[in-house]
């Protein structure tokens, strides 16, 4: 059924250097791991390298409900790797106090549809700290990190996509990882950029996602878009998971002649909106693919400032394929979901246009 | 007259069910007095009775409910590893004694909400089997119309407002439920359900000091089954006595195992809630499944404590125990009884599994109020441009 097929297509393997595509992280080799596995790794360095650094949520002690916290409480003991009750608001608030007095606090948030009892906190606390205080106190320390987006059965409560809440207040980062060498070292970057930072990471990855991670300590830099595959036609946006699938319809698209350049956003707020504009006043049409509603979501961001950036580059309006105005269904989630086939469509409309 | 009734059964004609139940217990209703297992513990107020006023069919009936639910459940977690039911589902055979003894205590004007542990509650609210499983199996003719899932039951006509995801978001919105029936001077309540792990939700005090504060007729609920997820309540609570986590609002403690302590406590809290305000009530339960069909409930908890509290403290063994010690029926009547009830089950899967699915065009209804006229889009504004019904 079309459920089927939708999970398929996230089981494809990962993106694989070549097809001239740009690496900014080197590329020698080292383990082959999983997201989760890579994700806990960044995690063992941070702690490693910072006797300040702490990580806490719900259940981080015994591994995390996606074992991306394995092995830590056991290796740094329990007064750095500890469990908070359930209680979200307080977690992220409790952090925010911690990372003010200099820690490093890696804050988990067990799915991102919980994280807002926590959002008055981001929002009010952490993002105004620096400025309301005139520098004199900031929560730079703090990272959260959520898993967010579709696994398939996830339904309306541990599916969501919320990056766009976040992306509209300034003094706060935003960064999703979109493979497991990726999240690795942009993990590595956020526990040590001086910012408060919320860390999505896409859930269905974490165990579908495999890929040679290097195993020393190395970070990606932030606010930096990567270009993965080069193109002439069309340039395609995305973060996270979509970008399997926007990979996918970039594959197909070429078999029917047309050449796509996909760009992999990383850093969400601020993001790099210069090496976007490059490619679109290359290509001259941009389609961007989110899982997030498309009304308010993060697309209509890059939409509007590429317009203004590129207008007489343009060839045709700056499409967007995201996910439907509803909540995240159930049942549904195949016909919500933004397919490989819904972006190869924009992708023929837009270039035929 | 009981084994009168007997023979005329073993005739061995195909009989439904409820007409041959019916025929068991039709006038039977004897009173008959219960002791609780224990004594209530009360913060705050002076605790009931341990005498409980029931009747024969009153114990007969809690018992065939509650194997009902419990066969229920069982079928679930197959129909769940059978890959029919998808997404999350959260089992509460252990726990049906809340269910039912809050049942026997009111009526269908007093409201329940509850978390996600709703199968049961909506099954004593008067839902039917049916809905479950076709609720549970995301078909039309499920109680959300299939758009819910295992975690968002409703019945909107037995004042049960769901099944909810969040964990604690439905005690504020219980409260307000309650402000509103004390506004309209219905003389109900509202049983505001949440789990061990919920009490430590910010939220939850935010709900009760607004309940205290206007005297709303609200009874807070704590199913204390001692593990919030995989945690259990000692490794997240400070004080784990959650019947005195009120502080100025009185609370109960009750053996959460015990149906009839249960309905008694149910009882006192309707009647204190209706003249005095808040009150809230620790149910002390036990789950034998894990957290959710994804748990495997054994990682945090050694098995000798689940069987030893399925030997020592089942809601349903108890039931059956007093049954037999009141000589309402047989062992033999009993297991029967069981019987009937896995047939109902199974036939009411049957039934759900030919149900459809939902009409793909239910992916937008309901978004807004019917016929608000907004636009929903898919890529390109083109492929998928449908004006919300």
């Amino acid at each position: 059924m079309a459920a089927l097929l939708g999970r398929s297509c996230r089981k494809l393997g990962f993106l694989s250097s070549g097809h001239g595509a740009r690496r900014t992280v080197s590329t020698e080799t080292g383990k082959s791991l999983n997201l989760y596995a890579a994700i806990n790794q960044a995690l063992h360095i941070a702690l490693d390298s910072d006797p300040r650094s702490y990580v806490f949520g719900e259940d981080v002690g015994f591994g995390g409900v996606f074992r991306c916290t394995t092995g830590l409480a056991e290796r740094f003991g329990k007064n750095r790797v500890f469990n908070t009750p359930l209680c979200e608001q307080g977690i992220v608030g409790f952090g925010i106090g911690l990372a003010a007095m200099g820690n490093r606090a890696i804050v988990e948030i067990q799915f991102a549809d919980y994280i807002y009892p926590a959002f008055d906190q981001i929002v009010n606390e952490a993002a105004k700290f620096r400025y309301r205080s005139g520098n004199q106190f900031n929560c730079g320390g703090l990272t959260i990190r959520a898993p967010y987006g579709a696994v398939g059965h996830g339904g309306h409560y541990h599916s969501q996509s919320p990056e766009a809440f976040f992306c509209h207040v300034p003094g706060i980062k935003v960064v999703i990882p979109r493979s497991p060498r990726e999240a690795k070292g942009l993990l590595l970057s956020c526990i040590r950029d001086p910012n408060p930072v919320v860390f999505f990471e896409p859930k269905w990855l974490y165990r579908q996602a495999v890929e040679e991670v290097p195993e020393h300590d190395y970070t990606i830099p932030l606010s930096e878009a990567e270009v993965i595959r080069e193109g002439n036609d069309i340039t395609l946006v995305g973060w996270g998971a979509q970008l399997t699938i926007m990979e996918q319809a970039c594959l197909e698209a070429e078999k029917e002649g047309i050449s796509c350049e996909l760009i992999d956003l990383k850093t969400l707020l601020p993001w790099d909106k210069e090496t976007v504009e490059a490619s679109v006043k290359k290509t001259g049409r941009l389609l961007i693919s989110h899982e997030a509603p498309i009304t308010g979501g993060f697309g209509a961001e890059i939409s509007a400032t590429i317009l203004e950036r590129c207008f007489l580059k343009l060839e045709a309006p700056v499409s967007r394929v995201c996910g439907l105005d509803t909540p995240f269904p159930l049942v549904f989630e195949p016909f919500y979901m933004p397919t490989k086939n819904k972006i190869l469509d924009a992708i023929k409309t837009t270039v035929n246009y | 007259m009981a084994l009168s009734r007997l023979s005329s059964r073993s005739n061995g004609i195909a009989r439904p069910f409820s007409a041959a139940f019916n025929r068991f217990i039709s006038t039977d209703t004897t009173p008959i007095t219960i002791e609780t297992s224990l004594p209530f513990t009360a913060h705050l107020c002076d605790p009931p009775s341990r005498s409980v006023e029931s009747s024969s069919q009153e114990l007969l009936d809690f018992f065939r409910t509650m194997a009902l639910m419990r066969r229920m459940e069982i079928a679930a977690d197959s129909l769940y590893k059978a890959k029919l039911i998808r997404g999350f589902c959260h089992l509460y055979d252990g726990q049906e004694a809340v269910a039912i003894g809050m049942e026997a205590a009111i009526t269908k004007k007093d409201a329940i909400i509850t978390a996600y542990r709703d199968h049961c509650i909506f099954l004593g609210r008067g839902g039917s089997l049916h809905e479950v499983f076709s609720e549970l199996m995301g078909r039309q003719a499920g109680c959300s119309k299939g758009k819910g899932g295992s975690m968002h039951f409703y019945k909107k006509d037995s004042s049960f407002y769901g099944g909810h995801g969040i964990v604690g978001a439905q005690v504020p919105l219980g409260c307000g439920v309650a402000f509103a029936q004390k506004y309209n001077k219905e003389e109900a309540v509202t049983f505001a359900l949440y789990g061990d792990g919920a009490a430590n939700q910010g939220q939850l005090f935010e709900a009760l000091n607004i309940s205290a504060l206007w005297d709303l007729p609200a009874i807070l609920v704590c199913e204390n089954n001692h593990y919030g997820m995989g945690t259990a309540e000692w490794r997240a609570a400070k004080s784990p006595s959650y019947y005195k986590r009120g502080d100025y609002v009185p609370g109960l403690k009750v053996d959460g195992m015990d149906a009839f302590a249960v309905k008694q406590a149910c009882k006192f809290a309707k009647d204190h809630a209706l003249e005095k305000g808040p009150i809230i009530l620790e149910m002390d339960t036990y789950r034998y499944h894990g957290h959710s069909m994804s748990d495997p409930g054994s990682t945090y908890r050694t098995r000798d404590e689940i069987s030893g509290v399925r030997q020592e403290r089942d809601p349903i063994e108890r039931i059956k125990k007093l049954v037999l010690s009141h000589d309402l029926a047989t062992e033999k009547e009993l297991k029967d009884m069981e019987k009937e009830i896995r047939k109902e089950v199974d036939d009411a899967i049957a039934k759900a599994k030919d149900c459809p699915m939902p009409e793909p065009s239910e992916l937008f209804t309901n978004v807004y109020v019917k016929g608000f006229g907004t636009e929903s889009f898919g890529p390109d504004r083109k492929e998928v441009k449908a004006a919300l019904p």
